[in-house]
């Protein structure tokens, strides 16, 4: 391993309009090495990877590419000395073929002529992927391939031009188990080739099982690079935090009450069949299952947002008639969506007309807004959950996922919903906020509200559930109370076993 | 991304009125008629109807929607109340029915967008032809003429009070009162929600589609309105009165700084593209500008304004 670096970046200084984002910072990356670059949201991982393939030019420090100084000045140039990005929006046009999309911009042409060499480039193309050792035709379109595929596409591109350092970011967020076994196969066939891996994720539990060095950035400052085996999870999250975390999952203290919410028979074709459940007054209700077993679905179908065929829902004993969003919230439900940019905020709006949003009957009289009942809600609301913001009046587009969450959690709660649903609570939030989210619903269930927790993170879902439901190819498998609940058995269940 | 970004900025916010100041000085140099009274009173009046679409429309533009249908409802508003008139019914009444109209075909417009769920340009480049081809069939291809010389109808668009014509005044009080619905308001707040996210909007709880028809509606009853300020300024009803009038309207909205994406906007902003446009209409039929010149020099301005409006968004 001693060979001279792909990367090494030293003494790398970066400010944005005075704000200092990068302090001195040293990165380096071996041929063959998987390297985990972490820290919490903002900590500056984005603006050092962005620095590395060529996006931004760096204020101060060394960049040495394979023994060369460069100075880039265009991600082209990054990518011409073997540095690729596999981005976590994937750049994929969906109407192309797999082929298409893979050449995009480097067609192969007869001559100058322009005219398209197809054959060739299908012949390369399929070479290509069975090289990354994946089933992929190269004739698909690619916007009908699943998340993962379209992201083995995206890193066969990257290898086509002749990387030998790609920075991955966030690569697992939208997979499925199955589709991350697969994604760390090629990782694992890559590292053997010599190709080095720039690993960006919050998830500890993959870093641990694919990386080989660990580098913490924190607050734009440098903290270290570990081994993997000569560290462990406990001491990487106090380098990202800058403090002993305690426990990862607060005490619960909520008591369990009567029934609050059941739901019978709720089915959509094709979709999910037969689900039916309850939830009780202050009880965390924990939903597991691989990607796409359907949970988001029932979720969306239980709140109005999507139809369902069939089923009764009840809150405290009376039927509920939900066919769309507001019935769902005029009888107390509330939903913090997945994807938080898509269905949870309105990002070009400022904090405080996100916060209001869900309630403008209580900001408003007759239709008309207060300013003032606004501006106290949302002051309320941005200390009760400790959201880091210039002000209410700054546009949430600019805050930190884990802030962003708390807005979309903040609207909520504004609301005093009787059942809060939370899909995937905590995806893309830092490992400090993430706790702080834990206590937000630890203090909402000791106020009687039930929550439904749909998590793919299973430690999240052992952590904080009272009882466990586990969908399988939409249908309950199992439902587990928390007493004998274990990742193996949720695991069984999710994956179709008895 | 600086942390006091706001929908719009506040350069943004004096792009257009420095425009408006820049042409209006301009055109005083140039033109010692522009600068006085009369012709200023004038340029407003001139103004009001261009500036009544455009109200409306700017809702419309703010939920990322659009709406060509606004001068064929004008059209048949005014050939419906013209034709009410002529037929004897008592013009307040017929007036009335006009704006009816209106709002009814905006509401249909919203209703096939939303319920139908067809995009909002194909929708109302149908409905455009609709209407228009309505207009026709109810005036027979002919203007509907010797209307009432009631007063109510006389002074909608022909009248003065205090010395300013009266579309003036209906102009600034429409302006006004949609200011507030759009400011202080929670139609308002969920107007600028829905073109900022509409799923997200879905998702907290608003009933988009019903906003939305609403919206729609609006912007129908203003076509209507300015369409009977049209009809007693002419003293007749022309079956192809308000024909590309969606182009001027647009372009006000435009100008204004509002995002054709929806979500950012202002209505002030679209008054005072408004005035852009009447200003340098009239003040190039003053400098004796061919028309056929005054169009390239408009749609140059139109340009010329968004393409600084991108420069500053990048």
């Amino acid at each position: 391993m001693n060979e001279t670096p792909l990367v090494e970046l030293s003494g790398i200084y970066k400010s944005f309009s005075e704000v200092h984002v990068l302090k001195n910072v040293n990165f380096e990356v071996r041929p063959g090495e998987v390297h985990a670059l972490m820290g919490e949201n903002g900590a500056g991982k984005s603006t050092l990877m962005k620095i590395m393939a060529g996006i931004y030019q760096r204020d101060k420090g060394t960049a040495v590419v394979k023994g060369k100084e460069v100075h880039f000045s265009s991600p082209k140039e990054a990518e011409e000395m073997g540095i690729g990005v596999v981005h976590q929006e994937l750049n994929i046009i969906p109407y192309l073929t797999v082929t298409e999309n893979l050449f995009l911009g480097k067609e192969l042409t007869y001559g100058k002529s322009g005219i398209l060499r197809t054959g060739a480039m299908r012949k390369q193309a399929r070479k290509a992927l069975e090289a990354l050792g994946v089933n992929i035709d190269p004739d698909a379109v690619a916007g009908e391939l699943s998340v993962g595929q379209q992201q083995m596409v995206e890193i066969a591109k990257v290898l086509e031009t002749n990387s030998d350092c790609i920075i991955m970011d966030e690569p697992t967020a939208a997979l499925t188990d199955r589709e991350i076994e697969a994604l760390f196969e090629v990782i694992e066939k890559l590292r053997n080739q010599g190709v080095g891996i720039v690993y960006i994720s919050h998830r500890m539990e993959e870093i641990f099982r694919i990386c080989d060095r660990i580098s913490v950035l924190r607050d734009g400052n440098f903290v270290g690079t570990k081994t993997v085996s000569e560290t462990n999870f406990d001491e990487i999250v106090s380098m990202m935090v800058g403090r002993e975390l305690g426990e990862r999952f607060p005490e619960r203290q909520a008591t369990v009450g009567p029934e609050r919410l059941r739901v019978e028979n709720l089915s959509r074709n094709e979709h999910f069949n037969d689900i039916h459940f309850d939830v009780k007054q202050g009880e965390i209700l924990g939903v597991a299952g691989l990607m796409g077993a359907g949970r988001t679905e029932i979720m969306e179908a239980l709140f109005g947002y999507k139809k369902k065929d069939r089923g009764t829902i009840y809150l405290d004993g009376q039927r509920l008639n939900i066919s769309k969003p507001a019935d769902a919230i005029a009888a107390g439900l509330a939903f913090v969506t997945e994807d938080r940019k898509d269905k949870g905020l309105v990002t070009g709006m400022t904090v405080r007309e996100n916060f209001t949003l869900t309630n403008l009957k209580a900001v408003s009289k007759n239709g008309i807004l207060s300013a003032k009942s606004e501006q106290e809600e949302t002051d309320r609301l941005i200390k009760r959950l400790h959201v880091k913001t210039s002000g209410r009046e700054q546009t949430v587009k600019s805050l930190s996922g884990g802030n962003q969450q708390k807005i979309v959690i903040g609207k909520w709660i504004n609301n005093q919903p009787k059942v809060l649903i939370l899909d995937e609570p905590t995806r893309g939030v830092d490992v400090g906020a993430k706790k702080e989210i834990y206590q937000i619903m630890n203090e909402l269930t000791e106020q009687g509200v039930s929550i439904i927790m749909v998590s793919s993170e299973l430690p999240e879902i052992l952590g904080m559930s009272d009882r466990i439901l586990v969908i399988h190819e939409g249908k309950i498998a199992k439902i587990l109370m928390r007493e004998d609940a274990d990742q193996e058995k949720i695991m069984h269940a999710a994956t179709g076993g008895m | 991304m600086s942390a006091s970004t706001r929908k719009i900025s506040i350069f943004q916010k004096l792009g257009p009125l420095i425009g408006l100041a820049i042409i209006l000085i301009v055109l005083s140099i140039l033109s010692p008629q522009f600068f006085t009274l009369a012709n200023i009173l004038n340029v407003l009046r001139q103004v009001s109807i261009n500036a009544l679409i455009a109200f409306g429309l700017t809702f419309v533009i703010l939920t990322g929607g659009i709406d060509l249908s606004v001068g064929s409802m004008l059209a048949l508003s005014g050939a419906i109340t013209a034709g009410l008139m002529a037929g004897g019914t008592d013009p307040v009444l017929a007036m009335l029915a006009g704006l009816a109209a209106g709002a009814v075909m905006g509401a249909i417009n919203g209703l096939i967008i939303t319920k139908g769920k067809v995009a909002p340009f194909i929708a109302t480049l149908a409905t455009m032809t609709v209407f228009r081809g309505l207009t026709l069939v109810y005036t027979d291809g002919k203007p509907i003429t010797g209307l009432s010389d009631n007063m109510s109808f006389v002074l909608m668009g022909r009248g003065y009070f205090a010395g300013i014509p009266i579309p003036v005044i209906w102009m600034l009080v429409s302006f006004a009162v949609l200011w507030f619905l759009l400011k202080k308001t929670t139609f308002g707040r969920r107007t600028y929600a829905i073109g900022g996210n509409e799923e997200a909007s879905l998702l907290s709880g608003i009933k988009v589609d019903r906003i939305k028809v609403m919206i729609y509606s609006l912007t129908g009853l203003l076509s209507a309105f300015a369409g009977i300020i049209l009809t007693s300024r002419l003293n007749s009803a022309q079956p192809t009165a308000g024909t590309a009038y969606e182009l001027d309207a647009i372009a006000a909205v435009v100008l204004g700084g509002t995002s054709l994406s929806g979500g950012r906007g202002w209505i002030f902003g679209t008054l005072v593209g408004a005035l852009i446009i009447g200003v340098l209409n009239n003040g190039l039929n003053l400098l004796n500008v061919s028309s056929f010149y005054q169009q390239v020099v408009k749609g140059g301005v139109i340009l010329l304004a968004v393409l600084i409006d991108r420069k500053k968004a990048a």
